[in-house]
């Protein structure tokens, strides 16, 4: 038996959690949300959601084929970033073959563009399906529309955050169950707050970027709304927040690793989204906050490492 | 405290801890390393030929950082051959072919303890040095001027999955631990004795508690529960959490006015101060998944790891890894003729299975090494400065506060190899450093 006896330096035991696992997770998380979509908008969301993530995954492992990397497709992020990117798509009045072809188009961008050229997993300097979903909101007039519910009728016509007159918003129930215009995985706040929940549970996440986030957006809708409450959460339960504060800003690659660097980052994603939403051209802001804040991420986690604890006088 | 330090939630399997504790007596031949610590190796004053018994000292303490090394049966030494550390360097040692006896020495006497320098030399005499695994010779760390000891802090959290033997020693060895305390406080003054105990060992806790009104007379013992959480026994670690106060990085414990000293060791101290037998059986933890019958065992130092399996009812299978220490921490070994040695704490014979390690991916930037590092440090930073090899950044993400407890690589979901290359950049930068001092 000498001879068969494995060399290796310590840790020889291992907590057991993978990429794939977390993948996973974040897959069951988006579940609530991906059903309450798929009622509220209909069947063709399903196609919106299979497109993206069967695209996604295809891209990715064409890329690993084409040039010759081991395959990666396994831990399921790339699936992840085709059901985030769908999540983040409405369904719009179209010839469901143009709904497709832009929805292969967007997972290209995001898989290939976004991902691999700036070298796969953990390298990526911004969300891939954030980026991606921006893409295809300048690239595709008919994807800056709203979706529309197909379960009620009487439900004001347009999200929230572009109408005109307080008699048009719907009621602040409705806006947590989802019963709403707008992107497929964005309206259903209840759906989205069980993921949330599963996330903390499964402690994939932390609480300081959705809190905070929310958070920010919240108190600032406040002030502006001149402290009517019910105003300002109808603004915080409007658009893309709570998909964008739970889902996409908490990518670990794009977002720091510090609990300070998270609340510093969500801080300013919420700052951006609500300064888009009051003085932008733009009725949402949630997805280029998340972009801006990406960029930046770097700097933040530079300036927010933990302090040294065995440094002594010796500046860390 | 300010701040609580981080750490992760190793498996327990602690299996054997209520096991009975078995003495193995019955060696036919021990080879015994000359280099079982920290410092110089001891220099052989025996030769091939010569009758010993136990407690006969076959190696001298060879300057100011070694310690002495005793016989552990009685018999005949056979060889004195080159001897293969697991850090790659190599040493003598002696191989002594047992008689059976196990007669001990008849010129051991209890040594007479009346002055500080006394008890020094007795803790040096002794063979004694870290049992918890580091192997630094005891009596060094005693050798400091006594007005700068606030504290002694005894480490008993045993925070290392399967390891038992510190727990064993808790739970049966108060009275020697009592000895040496009384020795200790008497001549160096101490009169603050904390005992760091992981919480989940409530048994050690409650004879701890015991030893501590047994010495109310000499000094103030108290007990601190710690939080279940591993790398709770890591010197700095447990200083922190016992008196608040942090090591620095190239410090001492005694720079904060401790020192530090495992529960085994202390015991191993008192008994010698006792009976004048010098350190020459080891009390380990025998476990893995392919231990036939997982034990603790009191095994005469020297002794192959291959005898104590075989003790322990042999292999069922073939292990994958061959560990002396516990899983965290320790080292693996390269056959089971390897000896057990002063500071081995366990052996473990992991299966195929218990030994597994998830592939190696790509960083996912998640966060989870500098958020489990009771340090703050940011172990997959270092890894990128070690792979350009930038001396610089490395001085300045401060790796050489780490103390290599392998909480980040434990955690890590792309399984990285991050204390590996902490290791290796420690190594790197030392070298780096070197050739500048040089240059200069």
């Amino acid at each position: 038996m000498s001879n068969q006896v494995k060399l290796a330096v310590s840790p020889h035991i291992h907590s057991g959690n993978s990429t794939r696992r977390i993948m996973l997770d974040v897959l069951i998380a988006l579940l609530p949300t991906t059903i309450a979509g798929a009622i509220i908008f209909g069947w063709k969301s399903l196609i919106i959601i299979a497109a993206c993530v069967a695209s996604c995954v295809g891209f990715e492992a064409l890329f690993n084929l084409i040039t010759k990397r081991r395959q990666t497709v396994g831990d399921l992020s790339a699936a992840v970033t085709g059901l985030l990117l769908a999540l983040n798509l409405p369904v719009v009045e179209q010839n469901l073959g143009i709904t497709i072809f832009q929805c292969v188009i967007g997972s290209l961008f995001a898989i290939i563009v976004v991902k691999f050229l700036f070298g796969g997993i953990g390298c990526n300097v911004v969300n891939p399906a954030i980026a991606a979903r921006v893409f295809m909101l300048i690239a595709f007039g008919s994807m800056a529309k709203v979706g529309l519910p197909v379960v009620v009728d009487t439900v004001s016509s347009a999200t929230p955050l572009s109408v005109e007159t307080a008699e048009q918003l719907p009621s602040i129930m409705d806006l947590f169950l989802g019963l709403r215009g707008g992107a497929i995985g964005e309206v259903c706040v209840l759906a989205l707050l069980i993921g949330f929940v599963y996330l903390l549970v499964r402690k994939v996440i932390t609480w300081h970027i959705p809190v905070v986030f929310i958070g920010t957006v919240f108190v600032a809708s406040l002030f502006m709304e001149g402290f009517d409450v019910m105003m300002a959460l109808t603004m915080t339960l409007s658009g893309g927040l709570f998909l964008g504060a739970i889902f996409m800003a908490t990518d670990y690659v794009t977002s720091p690793s510090t609990a300070w660097g998270k609340i510093i980052f969500a801080f300013g994603a919420g700052m951006i989204t609500f300064l888009i939403r009051y003085f932008g051209t733009y009725p949402e802001g949630v997805s280029f906050a998340i972009l801006l804040m990406n960029i930046l991420n770097p700097y933040i986690d530079s300036w927010t490492r933990h302090k040294i604890l065995v440094a002594g006088g010796k500046k860390a | 405290m300010a701040i609580s330090l981080r750490g992760v939630q190793v498996p327990h399997r602690k299996h054997t801890k209520d096991t009975p504790v078995e003495y193995m007596t019955e060696v036919k031949s021990v080879t015994i390393p000359m280099s079982m610590h920290i410092g110089k190796p001891a220099r052989p004053c025996v030769k091939v030929g010569d009758p010993v018994c136990v407690g006969t000292k076959i190696g001298e303490a060879d300057g100011a950082v070694s310690s002495p090394v005793y016989s552990s049966v009685s018999g005949k030494v056979t060889k004195i051959k080159d001897f293969l550390l697991s850090n790659g360097s190599s040493c003598a040692a002696v191989v002594i072919e047992s008689d059976g006896e196990m007669t001990p020495d008849p010129a051991l006497t209890a040594p007479a303890v009346s002055s500080r320098e006394q008890l020094l030399d007795a803790i040096r005499e002794s063979g004694v040095v870290g049992l918890g695994g580091a192997g630094f010779p005891t009596h060094v760390k005693f050798n400091v001027d006594p007005s700068k000891v606030e504290y002694l802090i005894i480490n008993g959290a045993e925070c290392e999955p399967y390891v038992t033997s510190d727990s064993y020693t808790m739970e049966n060895r108060s009275e020697d631990m009592a000895y040496a305390l009384r020795a200790i406080s008497a001549h160096y003054g101490i009169k603050n004795v904390i005992i760091g105990i992981e919480a989940n060992k409530k048994k050690a806790i409650d004879c701890m508690k015991q030893l501590g009104e047994q010495v109310k007379d000499c000094c103030n013992f108290t007990v601190k529960v710690l939080p279940t959480q591993y790398p709770q026994g890591g010197e700095k670690v447990l200083v922190y959490k016992a008196i608040g106060r942090m090591i620095p990085v190239g410090k001492l414990p005694i720079d904060v006015g401790c020192i530090v000293i495992n529960c085994t060791t202390l015991a191993a101290i008192g008994s010698y101060l006792q009976t004048g037998m010098p350190l020459v059986n080891k009390c380990v933890t025998v476990d893995g998944a392919t231990v036939k019958k997982p034990g603790i065992v009191i095994v005469p130092i020297g002794t192959s790891i291959q005898d104590v399996f075989d003790y322990c009812g042999g292999l069922t299978a073939q292990p994958a890894k061959l560990i002396y220490g516990g899983p965290m921490m320790g080292i693996t070994v390269p056959n089971a003729e390897a000896p057990i040695m002063k500071n081995t704490n366990a052996i473990l014979a992991l299966s195929e299975k218990e030994a597994k390690l998830p592939e190696t991916t790509a960083c996912i930037r998640c966060g989870k090494c500098t958020n489990t590092c009771p340090f703050g440090l940011a172990p997959a930073e270092i890894l990128r400065a070690y792979d350009k090899k930038d001396a610089e950044a490395l001085d300045k993400l401060l790796v050489n506060g780490c103390m290599e407890c392998g909480c980040c690589s434990f955690v890590c979901p792309a399984n990285r190899p991050l204390v590996q290359t902490n290791k290796l950049a420690k190594i790197f930068l030392r070298e780096e450093k070197a050739k500048e001092e040089s240059k200069s």
